[in-house]
């Protein structure tokens, strides 16, 4: 068995446990069954004639409500386990992680940047927004138990909690070309208090620091001018949507529908702005499409959800957290 | 033509003149080239199938023998990649799903129902050149370098970034997939209006009711696979966007697409091996099937929903938790009916007169290694364990446990049945029972350390991979040699038999069905008069019915 | 009867099997191609359903008036062909000829004004791939519509091209006589067919051509 370093793998592995048992024991009785029929009533003579059976209604019932009860059995508890590893905590840490062929790049809150490599507290939750830059990899940690596929042109989301120290395997699970197998990396937990030193200087590891996403976020928002039209307003005419306490508000559209202004919403609002237009606004929201890469992008997303209700991108100054 | 009743019986005389039948009633290379007679059709069918096999199972041979390592040192990256995808379309497109119904069932689907051919002669012929021709494209691709897409082709990788022959194998397999349907079509068309007076639907063989299945599976999957390689092509050599996010188009759609027939195609794979094993635990117990309505429906069950599932092979892709609830509890549903049939199946030998020849022995193993591969597939449709599992060597375990100890040992196990009639000779009961053994312990020696290796997390189209899987590995290595092994035995002992192997009578396995009745070889026509059918399927005992 | 028809292959047993056999086989063969466009129509759908706006206005650089035509045009077709099948019923030779040709000549018009659309949409730019261009913030996705429209029109008249080959062999064996009203299933079976390529085109023309007009 592989290790067990997060909150989520024992469970896992007691669903495993319960299918291998009974696994084995209908492979058992039909294995048993079948050697015991056919050396039991081996022919004998070359003219013995067996009674015709045609069937038995109370076996076909018996033999397919029992294995319908236990695949539902099984149904529901993978299900569960499926559900709670669908919605991360709200207490759990942001990272971004971007894959590209063939290499991950990923980035913490505070600022510091990995590549193939991913350090966690343990005991935290940590969620991870994951897209590529490229084709469709995928984020697998075997001692985990997760793995979540790493989709271009979108975000896809999983979350764990580590729960054990030590150093673990990072794969790309899904085939992506030529270097697939040497996209892999290491994954190490450490307690909270070397995390906290690590975090701030890197030590022994090929880390870079940086500034926090959300510093970065704010000044590509300045840069790429995005703060003309979703800054405060201009003589009290407001050209684009508010975006203070946007991130996981629900939005309505001018199309009547109302959606909820999550990671997808906001990256694809910058690179196709024209998919979902903002009720009692213009579309004149121009597209960024090949101006800002991957990880501008979930740069900026990381600020936009760092703003608070009330505190409006400012014109002059640079935004605070 | 009149038709008259047809006692039972067990044998014909053998003939002391030579007599004339279809293998030698002309000879020729046109005559062969341009037969219509669906028996022909079928060994041509048979020497083009294990041509491409044994190709496949040359590119495995490599493919055990780099992992052998962790390090990639047999071969490079860029050709163990094309390595295992020339393996996986080799094998599925050009060996499995035309195996059973292409060879057994062009064979035998009209014998059984007492007709003169299929229904569509020529266009089983043209079925066997569409297949030739997409499989001659595809060599072509394999020729020129070979394509490294994996055979599932996920965009936005074979449309943009793969470096390799991708149009030319798409072509390939968009070829083929029509020699698929065109074979689907003709056996749904045959069993619905070319049965024998008396033939009743309930009173088929069921490995009619298989055929018919995966009939339906053929036509209704294979167009929408063959429309989604057509989008890829078109992508790739024009640049158009449909699976590329750039464009504003969803590399998932493509999965979906794909996957709407690739996992029906599982069940066309499966489902015909179900029905060479009815027929043969019947006769190698000389006892009704079992539950022969529950066995017939199952078939009809597993194609239905076997269309439903496909969102098993996308838990973790980015679609939706709730389409995953619904995939995974149909998929859980679709593995009911196979579990019906496997008890079925067992209680069929109860207080039966078992023997031990060689089809028997395969129909055993088919059984046991069924029962795992499918049992195995439950960890799959369980959402839970399917995140961690999912593309894993779990999953290349699964699913080489129903193709290759299913469907294959239910193939050869078919082959030996049906091969006196077929060819008029009997094989070596010796040397076919050890092959049989060979193949039984090679295949479990090979598969099963890749459950473990599975779980353990060794992802699947790896090249290299860490030290500590090398121990598994070398053991699934070793147990391919033993495999590989155990297939070239049958291949020269059928040969030797075709010259050297005892001539075989019209029944020499004592067995119910039409086939039985008609010498061996068969005449072209088959029957010289139109049988009346008046008892049931696999009526092996006189004295009234007893039981329920 | 003491002699078999000409026509009646050897593996049937009579006439009416080997009608029964095609009819069936004509069906099965249909419902292939249904779920074929249906991979094309489900894609389109998803698009269309993700990107309304943009599929709206490359719409509106569709040709309404040539696509109506033709819409027309090919049901009439569809009556020509079933006057045809109609006459092969009935054994009257000359009818079943002129009802094919006239089928034909209908058939070859929709394909010469999809040419005339088509190079229109090649002057245009409108072609995907790397000349496609098209004016506003839409362009990707529009690219994305005149794939699709390309793709099933372009498959759709793939199967008029092969439905008028069909009836080009099916006019040769009217002129010889090889039809009567005891063997006349080739006519309804290519009728099924020419009616199923005239229904997927009722399918096109609204989801295409006729996105957001009133």
């Amino acid at each position: 068995m592989p290790e067990k370093a997060s909150t989520l793998a024992p469970r896992v592995d007691a669903l495993y446990y319960f299918l291998i048992s009974v696994s084995v024991f209908f492979a058992t009785l039909i294995f048993v069954l079948v050697i015991y029929f056919a050396v039991k009533y081996r022919r004998r003579s070359a003219t013995e004639q067996p009674l015709p059976i045609e069937g038995d209604l109370r076996l076909e019932l018996l033999w397919t409500l029992i294995p319908f009860g236990l695949a539902m059995i099984m149904f529901g508890w993978g299900a569960n386990l499926y559900f709670s590893t669908s919605r991360a905590p709200s207490d759990a840490s942001n990272l971004y992680v971007v894959g590209k062929q063939w290499m991950w790049k990923i980035q913490h809150p505070e600022g510091r940047r990995e590549i193939n490599e991913l350090h966690v507290p343990v005991g935290q939750a940590v969620k991870l927004t994951m897209t590529s830059e490229d084709v469709i990899h995928s984020f697998f940690i075997p001692a985990f138990r997760m793995k979540m596929d790493v989709v271009p042109g979108r975000y896809t989301t999983t979350w764990f909690e580590a729960s054990k120290v030590g150093e673990y395997h990072l794969f790309c699970a899904e085939y992506c070309g030529t270097r697939h197998s040497q996209m892999i990396g290491r994954i190490v937990v450490m307690e909270p208090v070397q995390y906290e030193h690590w975090l701030a200087t890197g030590n022994g590891s090929a880390s870079t620091s940086g500034e926090a996403p959300e510093v970065a976020g704010a000044r590509l928002f300045q840069e790429q001018r995005c703060v003309t039209c979703h800054g405060g307003s201009v003589s009290g005419v407001k050209l684009g949507p508010s975006l203070a306490g946007l991130f996981g508000k629900s939005v309505q559209l001018q199309s009547g529908e109302t959606v909820t202004a999550d990671e997808g919403y906001i990256r694809e609002s910058i690179l196709n702005p024209m998919a979902k237009l903002v009720t009692g606004y213009q579309p004149i929201m121009p597209t960024y499409q090949g101006q800002i890469d991957e990880e501008g992008l979930l740069q900026l997303l990381a600020y936009i959800r760092s703003l608070r209700e009330t505190v409006e991108p400012s014109r002059e100054t640079r935004a605070e957290q | 033509m009149s038709t008259v009743a047809v006692e039972a019986r067990d044998d014909f005389p053998t003939a002391t003149a030579p007599r004339e039948h279809y293998l030698n009633v002309n000879y020729g290379v046109k005559s062969w080239l341009l037969t219509t007679d669906h028996k022909r059709i079928a060994l041509l069918y048979l020497a083009s199938i294990t041509l491409f096999f044994f190709l496949g199972g040359f590119f495995a041979v490599v493919i055990r023998l780099e992992l052998m390592t962790p390090a990639g040192d047999l071969v490079q990256s860029e050709t163990y990649n094309k390595l295992f995808t020339m393996h996986g379309l080799i094998m599925i497109f050009f060996f499995l799903i035309p195996s059973i119904p292409a060879v057994l069932g062009n064979f035998l689907v009209p014998m059984m129902i007492g007709a003169r051919d299929l229904a569509f002669p020529r266009l089983n012929l043209l079925s066997w050149y569409i297949y030739v021709l997409g499989g001659l494209f595809t060599l072509c691709a394999a020729v020129l370098g070979g394509v490294d897409t994996g055979w599932t082709f996920y965009t936005p990788y074979s449309t943009t970034y793969a470096n390799s022959n991708v149009i030319l194998t798409a072509v390939g397999v968009f070829i083929t997939g029509f020699s698929s349907i065109l074979t689907g079509l003709n056996f749904i068309v045959t069993i619905h209006t070319m049965r024998a007076p008396g033939l009743t639907w309930f009173r088929l063989p069921l490995f009619i009711w298989a055929h018919y299945a995966t009939s339906l599976i053929m036509i209704l999957g294979t167009p929408v696979v063959a429309i989604t390689i057509v989008l890829v092509a078109l992508e790739r050599g024009l640049h158009i966007g449909i699976f590329d996010p750039a464009l504003g188009g969803d590399p998932v759609l493509f999965q979906h697409l794909f996957w709407f027939y690739s996992h029906p195609a599982v069940y066309i794979m499966i489902l015909p091996a179900m029905g060479v094993i009815s027929e043969l635990i019947t006769c190698f117990s000389r006892k009704r099937i079992f539950g022969y309505g529950f066995i017939a429906f199952s078939s009809v069950a597993i194609a239905v929903l076997g269309f439903f599932v496909w969102g098993h092979h996308m838990f973790v892709s980015s679609q939706s938790v709730y389409a995953g609830l619904v995939f995974s509890v149909l998929s859980f549903l679709v593995a009911i009916p196979s579990a019906i049939k496997v008890f079925n199946w067992t209680a069929t030998l109860y207080k039966g007169s078992v023997s031990y020849e060689t089809p028997m022995l395969y129909a055993f193993g088919f059984i046991g290694l069924f029962t795992i591969g499918g049992l195995t597939g439950l960890f799959l449709a369980s959402l839970g364990l399917d995140v961690h599992v999912h593309d894993t060597y779990f999953v290349v375990a699964h699913f080489h446990y129903i193709m290759v100890g299913g469907a294959i040992m239910a193939y050869l196990g078919g082959l030996h049945f049906w091969w006196p009639k077929m060819t008029g000779r009997m094989y070596p009961e010796g040397w076919a029972r050890l092959g049989a053994l060979i193949i039984f312990i090679g295949f479990n020696l090979t598969f099963f350390p890749q459950f473990i290796l599975g779980y353990l997390g060794m992802p699947r189209r790896y090249h290299m991979y860490p030290p500590e899987f090398q121990i598994l590995n070398v053991m699934s290595s070793a147990g391919a040699s033993i495999l590989g092994v155990g297939y070239l035995i049958p291949m020269v002992y059928f040969l030797w038999s075709l010259r050297y192997g005892a001539v075989a009578s019209a029944n020499p396995w004592r067995a119910k069905g039409l086939e039985w009745q008609t010498p061996s070889p068969p005449p072209t026509e088959n029957f010289s008069e139109t049988p009346i059918v008046t008892e049931e399927a696999y009526n092996y005992a006189r004295q009234e019915a007893v039981g329920v | 009867m003491s002699e078999s028809h000409r026509a009646l292959a050897h593996q049937f047993d009579d006439l009416e099997q080997q009608a029964e056999a095609a009819t069936l086989g004509i069906w099965a063969f249909l419902i292939t191609e249904i779920l074929f466009f249906g991979g094309l129509f489900t894609g389109y759908a998803v698009y269309r359903t993700n990107y309304p706006q943009a599929f709206a206005e490359a719409s509106h650089h569709l040709d309404i008036l040539l696509g109506g035509i033709n819409t027309v045009v090919l049901i009439g077709s569809s009556f020509t062909m079933a006057l045809a099948v109609h006459a092969a019923q009935s054994g009257k030779r000359r009818a079943l000829i002129a009802f094919l040709l006239a089928t034909m000549l209908l058939g070859a018009i929709f394909l010469g004004i999809k040419v005339v659309e088509y190079s229109h949409k090649f002057v245009d730019h409108l072609v995907p791939g790397r000349t496609f261009t098209f004016p506003g913030a839409y362009a990707p996705q529009a690219q994305l519509f005149f794939s699709f429209y390309f793709a099933m029109t372009g498959m759709h008249a793939v199967h008029m091209i092969i439905g008028l080959a069909i009836l080009s062999v099916l006019v040769g064996r009217a002129w010889r006589n090889r039809f009567s009203a005891i063997y006349f299933a080739p006519v309804e079976v290519t009728g099924l067919y020419w009616h199923f390529v005239d229904i997927v085109w009722i399918f096109l023309f609204p989801l295409l051509y006729l996105i957001g007009r009133h």
